[in-house]
């Protein structure tokens, strides 16, 4: 097990390397605009860009400039300025993980709260009127797009503009540190809205493997042995029924993480992360890019990583060398 | 008094093409202590019947009806809270494939233990202790340090064992085994048979015994029920199936057996046909249209009853006069069913 961690952590530092590695080329081959221009301002003369061309390291060619970047990195842990706004890549993007964990957190709890019950009445009750009413309100739900349910909700419930003010609504996030009740309450409308399409896919997701299961041998064994039914279905049927769900929920965890997050945090104006990578790539800031998707990339490959272990204890079947 | 007595059960599937008559009508009973072996093809109800004993089957789409009175209570009639407590209790069942029948994430030991905990209100150390006791009385070797394995861990003929503890933890009044060796090798076959048959001297359990294999109820049992596309056929003694079989579905079973003692036949017999579909079964006996001895009579149902006064328990369902169906059944010098010209 052991030596499967450490085979699954350096390939994931591998990985990290070669995602760095295509973020630079990509930004290079496409065309972004000079980022030495757009930082010396309309007013700048040729010899000012020169200038801040040379001081930013861009007159160097691309390997070199790669080479910099990863020394740095590595050395001091440094993703570089931001050539936008000077600061360190590092401290924009600490400020701004919190505010997407809190997001993101959140959610997943509402989502997981909700996916569990309605999937596995709804599986347990095929075909009955809690059943089809849960399955059509999940079709609805994942199929609304979040702008849209994050407007709606905002239209209802928000406290400035909404029909029945009882929730904070845009741009009142504060940090946890600046008191529990005011940062949950400012983030329930956005919790629901990212949990929503989430928890009708994993309602769906949980229904359908628990359906599959009921079916199984072993849970006519259970039903053999004489145990309740409830037992039956807790114990034997759910147990089974959560293996693919975990995967699932780790790979999701790992892209809200990295920034997908985005609609949600730009529709209750939450400053996460999501929303700085959506600024850099509109102003061509590499630093902040290339910082960014590392970090997304370090979420999933450490939330695959975290899901594979799982499995080893979920799954007694299955066995890493 | 028997200790079960099935009567006139019928298993009804509601299904999307309509309605599948699964069991069409099926009694019989067992004793304390006896083996009763059920024989028939895949799909003739065999499975059916005895998991409905058990309400296994109950479900939206199911109808049933019919009574199996056992203990003086009916337990086709009786609501599921007070059949789970029969279930692994009185009456246990194990099945066919060991692998899929146990749960693969919970230790053999866990599933023994929940087992017993269901029905005795004992400690979890006692119960471990009894699983382990259970794991040595069917034979798994160091059971003190298999009892903690998972059941992939255990080979298929192990597996089987540790479901048959697991049926035996409540010392079960009657054991059903819905072909228990189907699943195994030949070898493995003969060694849990032999188990049965020794825990069924030790335990005085009664035992119904579910299987295709005419081999295997050779072997274990008391008494035969020949079904046939969800009705009995033919029930008698062992030897009264063997010896003097009386219907030609039983004659085709047999006459299908490979024996030792004749020389290798050119082709295996085998009974011409499929077995009718349950959603619309033929008019009259079930076995008509594969059978050659056919005749207008056979359009009406043949009442299952004993056609020979001398041995009174040996029922079957067939129209033709015992004096025929002795020269009919010999083919070949044996026991057959006649294949009509191709």
């Amino acid at each position: 097990m052991l030596r499967y961690i450490v085979r699954r952590v350096l390939w994931g530092i591998g990985l990290l390397f070669i995602v760095s590695a295509l973020v630079f080329l990509i930004f290079y081959a496409l065309p972004s605009g000079d980022p030495a221009a757009a930082r010396a301002g309309r007013l700048a003369t040729p010899q000012e860009i020169d200038r801040i061309r040379e001081t930013l390291g861009l007159d160097k060619p691309i390997y070199v400039q790669y080479w910099y970047y990863v020394r740095d990195l590595i050395l001091h842990f440094d993703f570089g300025f931001s050539y936008e706004s000077n600061a360190p890549v590092r401290e924009l993007i600490f400020d701004r993980l919190p505010a997407t964990m809190s997001l993101v957190s959140g959610a997943v709890i509402l989502w997981l709260a909700a996916a569990f019950p309605v999937g596995i009445i709804s599986a347990v009750r095929q075909r009955s009127a809690f059943d089809r009413a849960t399955m059509i309100t999940t079709l609805a739900l994942y199929s609304a797009p979040v702008f849209w349910l994050g407007l709606v909700l905002l239209y209802l419930f928000a406290d400035d503009i909404g029909q029945f003010p009882i929730f904070p609504g845009q741009g009142t996030y504060t940090p946890i540190s600046s008191g529990v009740f005011h940062w949950a309450s400012a983030l329930i409308l956005p919790w629901i809205v990212l949990a929503g399409a989430s928890a009708a896919i994993y309602a769906r997701y949980l229904r359908s493997s628990l359906i599959d299961v009921m079916g199984e041998d072993y849970i006519r064994t259970a039903r053999a042995k004489g145990l309740g039914e409830r037992r039956v279905i807790m114990r034997h049927g759910v147990r089974s029924a959560i293996t693919p769900i975990v995967t699932l929920l780790g790979i999701d965890i790992g892209l809200l993480l990295a920034g997908n997050a985005i609609l949600t945090e730009s529709v209750f104006n939450i400053p996460g992360v999501g929303r700085l990578v959506f600024t850099a790539i509109d102003r061509s800031d590499l630093p902040v890019i290339q910082g960014v998707v590392l970090f997304g990339a370090f979420f999933i490959i450490t939330f695959s990583l975290i899901v594979d272990i799982a499995y080893a204890y979920l799954d007694p079947r299955v066995r890493y060398a | 008094m028997s200790l079960l007595q099935v009567s006139d059960l019928q298993v009804r599937f509601e299904t999307e093409d309509g309605t599948v008559k699964a069991v069409d009508g099926v009694s019989f009973e067992v004793d304390a202590g006896e083996t009763l072996g059920i024989v028939g093809e895949s799909g003739c109800g065999k499975s059916v019947a005895n998991l409905t004993i058990l309400g296994l089957t109950r479900g939206q789409n199911t109808t049933v009806s019919g009574s199996a009175m056992f203990e003086g209570e009916d337990l086709i009639a009786t609501d599921t809270e007070q059949l789970q407590r029969v279930r692994g209790n009185e009456i246990a069942m194990i099945f066919q494939d060991p692998l899929s029948s146990l749960h693969p994430f919970y230790k053999v030991g866990a599933q023994l233990v929940e087992a017993i905990t269901v029905h005795q209100d004992i400690g979890r150390d006692k119960a471990r202790a009894r699983a382990v006791e259970l794991l040595e009385l069917v034979g798994v070797p160091a059971p003190e340090r298999r009892v903690d394995d998972y059941p992939h861990e255990f080979s298929g003929g192990m597996r089987q064992r540790a479901m048959i503890a697991m049926a035996l933890a409540n010392d079960p009044k009657l054991l059903i085994a819905d072909e228990p060796t189907t699943a195994l090798d030949v070898t493995t076959q003969a060694q849990i048979l032999q188990l049965l048959e020794r825990l069924q001297d030790e335990l005085g359990m009664a035992v119904i015994l579910v299987t295709h294999d005419l081999g295997v109820i050779a072997e274990t049992a008391d008494r035969v029920l020949v079904m046939y596309a969800g009705r009995i056929v033919e029930q008698g003694t062992l030897d009264e199936i063997f010896y003097d079989p009386q219907h030609p579905y039983t004659w085709g079973l047999l006459g299908s057996l490979t024996r030792l003692d004749r020389p290798r036949p050119e082709r295996l017999p085998q009974i011409r046909g499929l077995p009718p579909s349950l959603l619309f079964p033929p008019e009259g006996c079930h076995f008509r249209p594969r059978c050659p001895h056919v005749h207008k009579q056979c359009e009406k149902v043949p009442p299952l009853e004993s056609r020979l006064p001398e041995a009174p328990a040996h029922l079957d369902r067939c129209w033709l006069e015992p004096e025929k169906k002795r020269s009919l059944r010999v083919v070949e010098d044996r026991i057959g069913l006649e294949e009509p010209a191709a």
